[in-house]
């Protein structure tokens, strides 16, 4: 699901520990336990599962232990960057990784090309769930020569733009979501209203929080990103980079920038002051902006994102080669990632599914949110899911985009030019093996 | 017979939990991570091929490295220096007939017994760019607001409160143990003379605890010279971005034991050969200012020993 959801919601390492009384299920479905080949209490097994933020799996482990009496699920939840860092420890010393581990869409290529760790999915019938999923999500999940299955995606990020009608208001701007849609088919249009909005000078706002998310998401959009089909790193010859580099310095050269980076603590002071008035607003991010704007509902719109469709985040699920119940584990995936939990989990947390049956279920597409102003977000994310175009992503994705952030930060901080950034960005690029 | 050998071999065994641990601890990881920072060695491949001091050459190459042991000396002397002043003053201080000793010295040690993490998330705010109450303060002044995250030197500033925050009390009361034994007749001799407060301190307390001194220096050296967690939460949480590692977007303040986590743990590559040659780096820079610290402290002189 999301992207470093609520990275800093809680203290640096928390563990959210379920423990739901599993003795009480056996009582009422005796008769179908009964039934089975075994006619002993099934062996109690525990399953951990490493997530990076809440992909809103709670309800669904109750739901899931009342079938499964014998399963006690435990959820770690860690930091973003920590999670992914400590997972490839994890793999590479053989221990500590959990059952079911969330791989953000980010790393994903990272883990895929490493099959010997990962119990390949297949062995557990999860094949069959190929015809469910989006088809670029599902090939995203698999090993690099196809043969195995290795992750079942959760979400897609599909794109739109959120913004605040009050500020947007007082600035003089339309502010209805189809008016601000109109205003906006280009980032360069983007970058006019925000000028516009700069020059309306509403106190204590800025256009935008910081141009990293943005840059990922212009990248996104383009036919290829930052690596080629080839596991190239491709930073300095792809003109959509560049173009994504310079127009997101851009905005920091027209001061546009609330200049707050994506999930720092400072940021999430910037939703409750009103210090930005868009976000980027790939679908796990509406979970974010109401749960970090709780005082704000109805201020919040979603209009759509400047520069065609694109996909931002996402998460799959593994298991990890080194986990005791790789069976329990896979089915616990396959309960997660089933179309109707996926449907429940983006009516909660706004995480969008990445099966397309999904996508014209009138329970989606009719599905609005009040804290968006009754936004139609079922269907916006549905649009925005159907006009994906995939992108390939190479194994230090991640890394790539520290480097390019950084620069960004430089300029922000004003202390480069966006040349001189740049310049180090391609040096920083090429040293990463 | 018997008695002998136990009289010979239990002093032995008596120590030998210390060296086994300290074998298995402190000299296995030393002599292990020098073998590693021979070979190009990352975690995620099987194969270690080895490539000499190659790992060194590039190292000494490498700007960011320099641009690391640069923050850490500027940050350790930034913190070290004024810290161990405010410690030896607050120990004066406290070195006299007070109601409530014991209270004041108790308090001394709180902010040492605080989590890292709670003070680098609570100075951070202070620090913060937008509402931080420093700024705010410095706004009555008529300051502009400081970023402070953003710059070299603002950074390092704040870097060092934080440090100086927990570390000062700490030491104030090993000098004021030192402090304590200093013979009183040396005081009323000096206020016979008529030698003022400042010229006590000055001429009879720091020459008399010269040892302690020389200790709490090194120590604290050795102590600033590894600064990790501050900077890597202070770049988390300070909304000036960069990665998880890099002690913000321009390594304005990644310090040298930064630069080893995010070269060995930080970046997906996990290179643990280019990290344990940085550590190796580390550990004899901090051997060497260790050393010139403890020729500079020892010069100390006083008139009395």
């Amino acid at each position: 699901m999301a992207p470093r959801m609520r990275r800093f919601g809680l203290p640096l390492l928390t563990a959210s520990v379920l423990a739901l009384a599993t003795a009480c299920g056996g009582g009422g479905d005796g008769a179908g336990t009964a039934s089975e080949s075994s006619a002993q209490p099934a062996e109690k097994i525990k399953l951990t599962v490493g997530l990076f933020g809440d992909f809103g799996f709670k309800p669904l482990y109750a739901e899931y232990q009342k079938t499964h009496p014998n399963i006690e699920i435990v959820e770690n939840v860690t930091q973003f960057n920590d999670h992914h860092s400590n997972l490839v420890k994890r793999l590479a010393t053989n221990a500590g990784a959990g059952d079911v581990e969330a791989v953000e869409v980010g790393y994903i290529s990272t883990f895929t090309a490493q099959p010997a760790k990962f119990t390949d999915l297949k062995q557990y019938g999860l094949d069959q769930r190929q015809a469910d999923y989006l088809d670029w999500k599902w090939q995203q999940g698999l090993s690099k020569d196809g043969a195995q299955v290795l992750g079942l995606g959760t979400d897609v990020g599909g794109l739109a733009m959120c913004y605040r009608k009050d500020l947007f208001k007082k600035a003089g701007l339309p502010d209805g979501r189809d008016e601000v849609s109109a205003l906006w088919p280009t980032w360069e249009q983007y970058i006019e209203t925000g000028k516009k909005f700069a020059a309306a000078d509403v106190a204590g706002a800025k256009f935008v929080d910081s141009p990293g998310e943005i840059f990922r998401a212009m990248v996104n959009q383009a036919p290829t990103g930052l690596y080629d089909a080839q596991d190239t790193i491709i930073v300095e010859s792809n003109p959509d980079v560049k173009k994504a580099w310079d127009l997101s310095n851009q905005l920091t050269a027209d001061g546009l920038t609330a200049k707050l980076a994506a999930f720092s603590p400072p940021w999430n002071t910037g939703f409750a002051k009103g210090s930005f008035a868009t976000i980027i607003c790939p679908a796990w991010m509406t979970g974010f902006i109401q749960e970090q704007a709780k005082d704000s509902a109805g201020k919040w719109d979603i209009a759509s994102v400047p520069g065609g469709s694109g996909n931002s985040g996402g998460s799959h699920l593994m298991v990890p080669k080194q986990s005791k119940h790789p069976k329990e584990a896979a089915e616990l995936i396959n309960f997660l990632t089933s179309k109707e939990n996926q449907a429940k989990v983006f009516k909660e947390e706004g995480t969008f599914p990445s099966i397309p049956a999904l996508y014209d279920d009138p329970s989606i597409q009719n599905f609005t949110k009040p804290f968006f102003g009754d936004a139609p977000i079922g269907k916006i994310y549905s649009e925005a899911a159907k006009a994906l175009k995939p992108q390939h992503l190479g194994p230090k994705e991640a890394d790539v985009r520290t480097a390019i952030g950084n620069g960004l930060g430089r300029v922000e901080q004003g202390k480069q030019t966006p040349d001189e950034a740049w310049a180090q960005v391609l040096e920083d690029v090429k040293k990463i093996k | 017979m018997r008695h002998t050998l136990d009289v010979r071999v239990s002093p032995y065994a008596y120590v030998a939990p210390f060296f086994l641990l300290f074998c298995a601890f402190g000299l296995f990881p030393l002599v292990y991570t020098a073998w590693v920072s021979l070979h190009e060695w990352t975690l995620l491949s099987d194969t270690q091929e080895f490539i000499g001091l190659g790992n060194y050459a590039t190292l000494l190459a490498d700007g960011y490295f320099w641009n690391a042991t640069f923050n850490t000396l500027s940050i350790g002397v930034l913190s070290t220096v004024p810290q161990l002043a405010l410690a030896i003053w607050l120990a004066h201080l406290l070195n006299r007939r007070l109601r409530f000793q014991t209270l004041f010295r108790i308090a001394l040690l709180l902010p040492n017994v605080t989590s890292v993490v709670a003070v680098v998330v609570i100075f951070s705010q202070l620090f913060g760019r937008d509402f931080g109450m420093i700024n705010w303060i410095l706004g009555w002044f008529g300051a502009g607001h400081v970023d402070w995250a953003a710059g070299t030197a603002t950074s390092h500033i704040a870097l060092s409160v934080m440090i100086m925050w927990r570390w000062t009390g700490y030491n104030a009361l090993i000098f004021l143990a030192a402090m304590q034994a200093v013979p009183r007749e040396l005081y009323e001799a000096a206020t016979i003379d008529g030698a003022a407060n400042f010229t006590q301190l000055r001429k009879i307390t720091i020459p008399m605890i010269r040892p302690t001194i020389i200790f709490v220096v090194i120590v604290s050296t050795i102590g600033a010279m590894q600064i990790i967690a501050e900077p890597m939460l202070f770049g988390q949480s300070s909304g000036g971005g960069g990665g998880i590692a890099t002690g913000g977007p321009d390594r304005q303040f990644q310090t040298l034991a930064l630069f080893v986590y995010e070269n060995g743990f930080a970046n997906s590559t996990l290179d643990f050969g280019y990290a344990s040659a940085a550590s190796w780096l580390m550990f004899v820079a901090v051997v060497v200012v260790a050393g010139i610290n403890f020729l500079i402290t020892r010069r100390v002189r006083g008139g009395l020993v």
